[in-house]
């Protein structure tokens, strides 16, 4: 059990430097550079020799032996859960992660045998973040801190804010609707469409519209509604939960990130698509997502099974007896 | 260098119609402007490219006195309703010093298209055309062919290695025998073309396209130019 959230954190962490290798082939145009799937140029993908890793195909096959390395982690992650972790839920959400994981790569092979049409290489996007996101929720529902944050004593306050429940709850969709925009975007090559930035064509809204166009400015338009949310789910906590560092620190650290997102998008219309500027904006917005979901759970902590609740601290007001039992609910 | 790949344009094996009335179309293709400075293609990605390539400079705009070569000319229209034999021959598509040789050049429809790799390395060779099959194969060996066919006339089909972003090529794929390419002095010839009214197009990969008509009455060589305006 002490090794495990470590591990945990791990495989999170190899998850971001997949998703990174994943953008940097998009962003150096490499997803067709190895025609077959599974297999690479008809080898064993770990029998490719490494000085045939030339060009593009650096980039797609380095890809497949990140990924099959990061499911292998989560087949041991899944193993282990199953294993080692008392609470039911984390350990189906670790089996959730594997099918996740293997689904996401039968969805990089298909976009390969299919030449990357547009709705499966976006739906490989998309599924990466969830994974991700899967992968950020075992590391943070192992961790100590969480255990700790279960007893609820300082969470009142936060449960009873609507406010910050709505904020925090809703960020991390918003960000993922905004990383699939994004996806959208890059996969059908509208990076570019707004030449200019801040500015669209030299004004705040384009003079013409086409498709390309417009998921373009709606990625704009979504970064900015990110950046506001940010900054009001960070002014509320600074002003109504101050106390709460565990959730103050993800909420600037949030605010932190969306600049540096923002900054990184505007380099990446300037500099015509730099491979390591636009995928370095692949990766930090996986990182805007992560952060803004340990701030969700972190926030809705109380609605977690292991939260013990005690004391006058409940977070579910006791059953009356006019009231029906949720299904499924604990009699 | 500029080899249309249907050297038997000229020649149709058995004409639809009697030779005898054929009249030609000669023409040349004109870069009005300075001929942009050819791109040097950087191949250090892959140092097998890097260490045996010998021309390494971009085929987009190739010409001289104000001549543009890589222009594909064809019949676009004047043709319906005529079918033309089968050619015999195939056209090949080389992959030598990492790059495509040609890398304009037309193909009839049905007719095989060989795809070699002369090269010590690997490519993956990317065809997207929309009228056809999309393919996308790999040739890790040096010496490996396999040969394609295209079903459909399309203008142009393009070729693509991902391994090697530098590297593009485009056929045109029709089903007459009425095509050529032109090298850098920008000349092309049609010849042995029935009688008749006709609009030809000339294609260029980054200029674009541009039509003219052209009347081709027996025994004689109607001229044709075409201008493109440099970008
Ligand atoms: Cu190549």
């Amino acid at each position: 059990m002490t090794w495990l959230h470590p591990y945990a954190r791990f495989v999170c962490a190899a998850t971001l430097l997949l998703i990174t290798a994943g953008g940097m082939v998009t962003s150096t145009g490499s997803g067709l550079a190895v025609p077959d799937w599974p297999n690479t140029y008809g080898y064993f993908m770990f029998s490719f020799p490494l000085s045939k890793m030339v060009g593009g195909i650096f980039y797609e096959h380095g890809h497949r032996m990140i990924a099959s390395i990061v499911g292998l982690l989560t087949v041991g992650l899944t193993v282990w859960l199953w294993r080692a972790e008392p609470r039911r839920w984390i350990r189906q959400l670790g089996v959730a992660a594997l099918a996740t994981v293997i689904l996401q790569g039968l969805l990089g092979g298909l976009t390969v045998l299919y030449f990357l049409p547009t709705p499966i290489s976006v739906s490989h996007a998309g599924l990466a973040q969830i994974f991700f996101c899967l992968t950020v929720c075992l590391a943070l529902c192992t961790s100590a801190g969480w255990h700790r944050s279960g007893a609820l004593d300082t969470h009142a306050p936060v449960m009873r804010d609507s406010t910050v429940l709505a904020l925090a709850t809703g960020l991390p969709l918003l960000v993922y609707t905004q990383i699939l925009i994004g996806a959208t975007m890059r996969h059908t090559g509208a990076g570019l469409a707004i030449p200019d930035f801040p500015l669209a064509f030299g004004r705040l809204v384009p003079p013409e519209w086409g498709f390309a166009i417009a998921v373009h400015f709606l990625h704009r338009v979504g970064a900015a509604v990110t950046a506001l949310a940010i900054l009001a789910t960070l002014g509320h906590l600074l002003a109504h939960h101050r106390a709460r560092r565990d959730l103050i620190r993800p909420a600037w650290l949030l605010l932190l990130l969306v600049l540096t997102q923002i900054g990184l998008g505007g380099w990446t219309v300037l500099s015509g698509r730099a491979p390591l500027i636009n995928t370095a904006h692949v990766a930090t917005g996986a990182m805007v997502l992560g952060t803004a979901l340990v701030l969700g759970l972190r926030v809705n902590r109380h609605r977690f099974p292991d939260a013990r609740r005690v004391g006058p601290l409940r977070a579910r007001a006791p059953r009356t007896a006019t009231e029906p039992a949720a299904p499924g609910a604990p009699v | 260098m500029a080899d249309g790949g249907g050297g038997d344009a000229a020649a149709p094996a058995a004409p639809a119609f009697d030779p005898a009335t054929a009249g030609d179309v000669s023409g040349m293709v004109m870069l009005d402007g300075e001929l942009p400075a050819a791109e040097e293609l950087m191949m250090n990605s892959d140092p097998v490219c890097a260490m045996n390539a010998t021309n390494t400079m971009s085929s987009t705009f190739i010409g001289s006195n104000g001549h543009l070569g890589n222009v594909f000319v064809y019949v676009k229209e004047g043709l319906e309703g005529q079918s033309f034999p089968a050619p015999t021959g195939m056209v090949t598509l080389d992959q030598q010093g990492c790059r495509y040789t040609p890398h304009v050049f037309g193909v009839r429809v049905g007719q095989t298209l060989e795809i070699t790799n002369s090269d010590p390395t690997l490519h993956n060779i990317h065809a997207s055309p929309t009228a056809n099959d999309e393919f996308n194969m790999g040739q890790p060996i040096q010496g490996m062919r396999f040969e394609r066919t295209f079903d459909n006339p399309e203008i142009m089909v393009p070729f693509k290695c991902d391994v090697h972003g530098w590297m593009n090529a485009y056929v045109g794929v029709v089903d007459h025998p009425y095509f050529a390419v032109t090298a850098e002095d920008g000349l092309f010839d049609l010849s042995t073309l029935p009688p008749g009214d006709y609009v030809l197009e000339a294609w260029h990969e980054q200029l674009g396209t541009q039509t003219q008509n052209v009347t081709v009455t027996t025994g004689q060589t109607a001229e044709v130019s075409f201008t493109f305006t440099a970008p």
